[in-house]
């Protein structure tokens, strides 16, 4: 298990050098460069030149590429033009932001999902199945924004129960508890948004294994045992079929790190999704690079977690 | 019921719902089991015999089945348990073992944990005495070191290792029947024999009785006691096994005799049988079912209403056209040309 | 005179392992194996699940790849080309599977079905594929009208007469059968083998039959080959394998069929546990130390046993 752990993140060395080569290509394709933004009619041509060389732009490409991979082993992506500050810091803190926002959006997620897919599979043709799969339907049908936009307005704006942008409020000291209680009170509607429209997937799929499991060879056997109903549905039917969720975890708990910009972005929320797109319409390359770069990195690792997650919920798969 | 017998079905009907109706798939059984014995329930597919069996265990989704008729074992009717009462006989009293054993045991379960699962639920064992009773059963049904394959899963073993499994699953509680819905159909003919030795050799050690579902008519004469052929839901022929091999009556038996590839014949062409079995839906409900297939016989010749007929001393044939019934009428010539549209 | 020669035929599949997931081990699927074939004669492959019969027949057709060895059609060395379009192998050697279901293409037409292999070999035009279509429908025993049906409208027995009417499009010399009737009923499988006799006979057909079912194998086939583990372990007549089997293995695959009738089955138990005796205290004159079987010996013009020492002979 150890060797082929290794192995994969050896062969995700020449991944991610694929990743850095389209990425950097890209960005050398972006109009423009991180001097655009400060030229002003009055600007000499001869400084922006000067720049350009100090920041090493006139070298040849494979040069610069270099210079930039070996930085960024360094954990030095350079410098963010709009933020002024380094890009790793930066990037840091609003990962955590987005990672606290995010688990409790997974939390309230699964807690949803879970219990409505495995009513709606286990009484599959009742009302409340109908019910279930009905609001399910409603909730994929709206868009993230939409309900997301009625939430800030209802629940922000108009009850005024929640804040309606930030994540911590000035004037509360870090560390305390009251500092911890402000961030949460931040979080829980994005998070309530989040969670309500992402369950979709989940209950259906967990509804569908279900009503597949019944009808399972092993089902009747274990049913010929004179097992309780209740206890097949425990010990076989539920167990069985809440695997194929298992296998998305490792994808759910790197995915945590990549925040949702249409969240983020409406509820004001300081974390990656709207660093990102703010980081894009500003141009903010170094910033645009180093993020595209740790989310293929996450992308990698998810696949990898999941595997591994596999392998020990399920005795059928083993990776040696 | 009298003390031998174990298990007494009484005008069985079993109906499934296809748009609003229900279709009866078993169609007035009528079968006695008793101590010690071995009843074959022969049948091609869709003939009812594995309807037969889940209906014995209550097996079927009650929402869209419809079970009529008496299924008496000691003093209960089964067909009127609920699932909770019958859950105390599941496993316990009766027992059943299916035909595929790559997909009848749960794959992210071991061994030993489900041969212990009906202990649990039938006896007052406690952790420990369940383990080693697992462990004994194993040993029972030829398994070797015990102690190693409890602790595997599944596909781990191969498919005449776990069929030996589900038997261990299905006698764990020394059943008063086992019901064998195609034991051996999936495994290769070397492990169907040792498994269909097993069977007999714990059939003698508890004296359960037996329900051997099987289309195998090899598999009845290595087996059966006694032999029930379905056709179309209802039992067509009944007799001792030797007797039905010797002198068979019903001419859907005799048809069926003359199409197997006999090991010790050198005939040249098989027995084919007219037609297709009919469709649940399609299927006439009056008259001789097999009628259709063996067209050359005048209607006069069939019953009305087609009975059981003692022929022999517990031999019994279903409607009379089994006495105008000649083989060799249809013999000869390419009579594969069978095509019909239903 | 054989047609078709298969000259030490080897299947092996890699075994990949270790850190940088390289070839470690193979397994010989089949392991050196030779058939010739007749016109219009039955060769039986039999064995038990595993043993490589149906990589066989598919590497004899060329839908696995074939490690060693060599295929000879008409003189012709057809090893490297088999799946070549404008082989003559290719079209002379068709092949009906286990699965009639699975094997005809639900989304497509019986006409469609069964004027692909028409038209990939034969030039026809399209008045002529119409009636051809209509000719190997009669053959098969089914009417015109199936022409515009899809294959989910037949029963199991039709399905398998619709692979049937395939296979034989292209007239074939030699056709391979993968456990043609094991899903079949009985009284359709009776069907389904009639009529392989039938056109066996009109055409001069050889099949290559592959079954665990020796009764359907006894009444089909001419010739028998039984496999285990890759290997044969005895090939001879129909005579020589059922009248005077030699290798114990087969000893031991005869007595396990299930017998004609209820009378006997006593004797035929202790039988079986005696030929079970026999096996495990006669395994190393029968098999190496790696369970190998041993090359085949010939006893008799068309009887051969793979044996360490065949003096012991007889029964």
């Amino acid at each position: 298990m150890w060797k082929t752990i290794v192995r994969r993140f050896l062969i995700m060395i020449p991944q991610l050098f694929v990743l850095s080569v389209i990425i950097f290509v890209l960005a050398k394709f972006m109009p423009g460069d991180p001097f655009t933004g400060l030229i002003t009619p009055q600007t000499d041509p001869a400084r922006i030149a000067e720049l350009q060389e100090k920041a090493g732009l006139h070298d040849p490409v494979h040069i610069q590429y270099l210079r930039w991979m070996g930085n960024a082993f360094q954990g030095d992506f350079g410098l963010s033009y709009t933020y002024k500050r380094d890009v790793a810091a930066l990037i840091g803190e609003r990962a955590m932001n987005t990672f606290w926002l995010s688990l409790l959006s997974v939390i309230l997620l699964y807690a949803i999902a879970i219990p409505l897919g495995i009513l709606a599979g286990r009484y599959q043709n009742s009302r409340l199945d109908k019910a279930i799969v009905l609001y399910s339907f409603i909730t994929y049908a709206i868009p993230t924004f939409v309900l997301a936009l009625v939430f800030l307005f209802l629940f922000g704006y108009q009850l005024e129960w929640f804040p309606t942008k930030g994540s911590v409020e000035i004037g509360y000291e870090p560390g305390t508890l009251r500092y911890f209680w402000n961030k949460f009170y931040h979080i829980l509607l994005p998070a309530i948004t989040y969670a309500i429209l992402g369950t979709t997937g989940i209950i259906q799929y967990l509804r569908s294994e279900i009503i597949d499991a019944k009808a399972m060879d092993y089902v009747r056997t274990a049913r010929s045992k004179g097992i309780p109903m209740r206890k097949v549905y425990s010990k076989h039917i539920f167990r069985n079929s809440l695997l194929p969720i298992a296998a998305f975890l490792g994808f759910t708990i790197t995915g945590l790190l990549g925040g949702s910009i249409f969240i983020e972005t409406i509820f004001g929320y300081p974390g990656m999704g709207q660093l990102f797109v703010s980081s894009i319409s500003s141009r903010d390359y170094s910033v645009i690079t180093a993020l595209v770069m740790l989310f293929g990195f996450l992308a990698l690792l998810g696949s990898l977690l999941s595997d591994i997650i596999m392998s020990i919920v399920d005795p059928r798969i083993r990776i040696e | 019921m009298k003390s031998n017998e174990l298990l007494k079905i009484a005008n069985l009907s079993t109906g499934f719902r296809i748009k609003d109706s229900f279709y009866n798939a078993v169609d007035g059984v009528s079968l006695t089991l008793k101590k010690n014995e071995v009843l074959a329930i022969v049948g091609e597919s869709g003939c009812g015999k594995s309807t037969l069996a889940t209906s014995i265990m209550g097996l079927y989704d009650p929402h869209n089945t419809r079970v009529k008729g008496d299924i008496l074992f000691q003093d209960k009717n089964l067909a009127a348990l609920s699932d909770e009462e019958m859950n105390e006989i599941r496993g316990g009293q009766i027992s059943i073992i299916f035909q595929d054993p790559l997909s009848a045991l749960n794959p992210l379960m071991r061994i030993g944990e489900q041969i212990e699962e009906g202990l649990l639920y039938h006896t007052k064992l406690s952790k420990a005495e369940r383990k080693n009773r697992a462990l004994e059963l194993l040993e029972q049904v030829g398994i070797r070191q015990p102690e190693r394959i409890i602790r595997q899963f599944p596909h781990q073993l191969s498919g005449g290792m776990r069929q030996r499994v589900i038997i261990a699953i299905a006698v764990s509680c020394k059943p008063k029947i086992i019901i064998a819905d195609e034991p051996t159909t999936a495994l290769d003919v070397t492990i169907q024999a040792q498994i269909l030795d097993l069977l007999i050799e714990l059939q003698a050690e508890t004296e359960a009785g037996i329900i051997l579902i099987t289309h195998d008519l090899g598999v009845v004469a290595e087996m059966a006691d006694r032999v029930a052929v379905m056709y179309a839901g209802e039992i067509i022929e009944e007799a001792e096994v030797e007797e039905l091999f010797s002198n068979p009556k019903h001419p859907y038996t005799r048809s069926l005799f003359h199409s197997i590839p006999q090991l010790n014949s050198n005939s040249d062409r098989l027995n084919v049988i007219k037609g297709i079995v009919p469709s649940l839906v399609n299927l006439p409900r009056s008259g001789c079912r097999f009628s259709s297939r063996i067209p050359w016989i005048s209607a006069e010749a069939h019953e009305k209403n087609p009975q059981l007929h003692e022929v022999a001393p517990g031999h019994f044939v279903r409607c009379t056209c089994y006495r105008n019934f000649n083989l060799r009428g249809k013999r000869g010539g390419r009579n594969y040309e069978l095509y019909t549209n239903k | 005179m054989s047609f078709i020669q298969i000259n030490n035929l080897h299947v092996h599949y890699p075994v990949r392992g270790g850190f940088f997931n390289s070839v470690i081990d193979q397994v010989y699927a089949v392991d050196g194996i030779s058939m010739e074939f007749e016109k219009g004669k039955t060769y039986g492959l039999v064995g038990e699940s595993g043993c490589g019969k149906s990589t066989t027949g598919k590497a004899i057709i060329g839908l696995e790849r074939i490690t060693s060895g060599s295929i000879f059609y008409e003189g012709e060395n057809v090893t490297n080309k088999r799946r070549s379009r404008k082989s003559a192998f290719n079209r002379d050697v068709q092949m009906i599977f286990q699965d009639s279901h699975s094997s005809l293409n639900p989304r497509k037409r019986v006409k469609d079905i069964i004027a692909e292999p028409i038209r990939n070999f034969l030039k026809l035009t399209p008045k002529e594929e119409e009636r051809k279509i209509s000719e190997l429908l009669e053959i098969v025993g089914m009417p015109e009208d199936a022409k515009f049906k899809y294959p989910h409208e037949f029963s199991g027995g039709q399905k398998q007469r619709l692979g049937i009417a395939r296979a034989i499009a292209t007239n074939p010399k030699l056709i391979i059968a993968d456990e043609p009737v094991s899903a079949l009923d009985l009284s359709v499988q009776a069907q389904v083998l009639n009529f392989m006799k039938d056109i066996q006979n009109e055409f001069r057909l050889s099949y290559l039959f592959i079954s665990h079912d020796l009764g359907v194998v006894k009444h089909m086939c001419d010739h028998i080959s039984i496999m285990y583990k890759g290997r044969f372990v005895e090939i001879g007549t129909k005579y020589d394998i059922y009248n005077h089997p030699q290798h114990i293995y087969t000893k031991r695959l005869l007595s396990a069929i299930p017998g004609g009738s209820p009378i006997g089955r006593e004797k035929r138990k202790r039988e079986r546990i005696r030929v079970e005796q026999h096996y495990k205290a006669e395994h190393k004159n029968y098999f190496d130390e790696n369970d190998r079987v041993f090359d085949l010996k010939p006893i008799s013009k068309t009887h051969s046993v793979a044996a360490a020492s065949i003096s012991k002979g007889g029964k």
